[in-house]
């Protein structure tokens, strides 16, 4: 299994290949259907947000192996307008897209880490772990 | 154009969603169901969606829209055969999908639109032989 890959998010096609992707490296890791459930879904949210808000970018897949610990590591990254109120951004029921409000806030329940940097006018990249 | 297909069955319009639906085609099948329910004066909306491994906030967002409409074109919306990871899921994203009717599998999801249209109205191949 490669360790890593990376796939652009540029189409609403793009948003289903990364889903799939993510649910091959889930599965090879051996993750429990819950766990594959929850980080393709949050890995579906966030790329979902990298295209529509940060006007397409890419994921990184990583498995990680540390010792007795495997997990999954999603970085998204964009060049788009970024965040200017992360900790708004991050509120349940915050939108400015045609969602329900709950795509950071509930991603981030999802997953056992998550890391957003964003700068207004460079980008944004958000990074989610979800441990086996 | 790739679509999902939408059966009729006497008052009843049947989907199942049996890909992983990117999000024009989710809009899509929006935009058809309440078309059709609009032409053929459906009175209930049945969707399968036990294959589906992930339901998020945009398909979310989709089926609570498709119930809503169906709702104002005076049809019953259930939602069907949703995978208990997928529920789990749905749960902690924080999700409720309001307003959404739901039902374990087809079988009682038919048998629930039939009692909440009375039994002279649903289903039957020949519409009004019930009656």
């Amino acid at each position: 299994m490669p360790k890593n890959e990376i796939i652009s998010i540029n189409s609403s096609s793009d948003v289903v290949l990364v889903r799939q992707a993510v649910r091959q490296f889930a599965v090879e890791l051996a993750f429990s259907l819950i766990n594959q459930t929850k980080i393709v879904t949050g890995a579906s949210e966030l790329a979902r947000n990298t295209l529509e808000h940060g006007g397409g970018g890419t994921v990184n897949i990583e498995a990680l192996d540390r010792g007795t610990r495997r997990g999954l590591r999603l970085t998204f990254e964009d060049s788009g307008p970024g965040i200017p109120d992360i900790e708004l951004a991050l509120k349940d029921g915050f939108t400015t897209g045609n969602g329900l409000g709950m795509g950071l806030s509930g991603t981030k329940r999802l997953v056992n880490e998550f890391e957003i940097v964003s700068r207004v006018g460079e980008g944004t990249r958000i990074t989610i772990t979800k441990w086996k | 154009m790739e679509r999902i297909a939408i059966l009729q069955m006497g008052h009843f319009l049947l989907v199942t969603i049996q890909v992983d639906m990117h999000d024009h085609l989710a809009m899509t099948l929006q935009d058809d169901l309440t078309n059709r329910i609009s032409k053929t004066s459906a009175r209930g909306v049945l969707i399968d969606i036990s294959a589906l491994e992930i339901v998020d906030s945009f398909i979310g967002r989709i089926l609570a829209n498709i119930a809503k409409m169906s709702r104002i074109l005076d049809a019953e919306t259930v939602v069907v055969g949703m995978q208990p990871a997928v529920a789990i899921t749905l749960v902690e994203l924080g999700l409720s999908l309001k307003g959404i009717r739901t039902a374990l599998n087809v079988e009682k999801g038919m048998a629930l639109l039939r009692s909440s249209l009375g039994d002279s109205q649903g289903g039957s191949m020949d519409g009004d032989a019930e009656k």
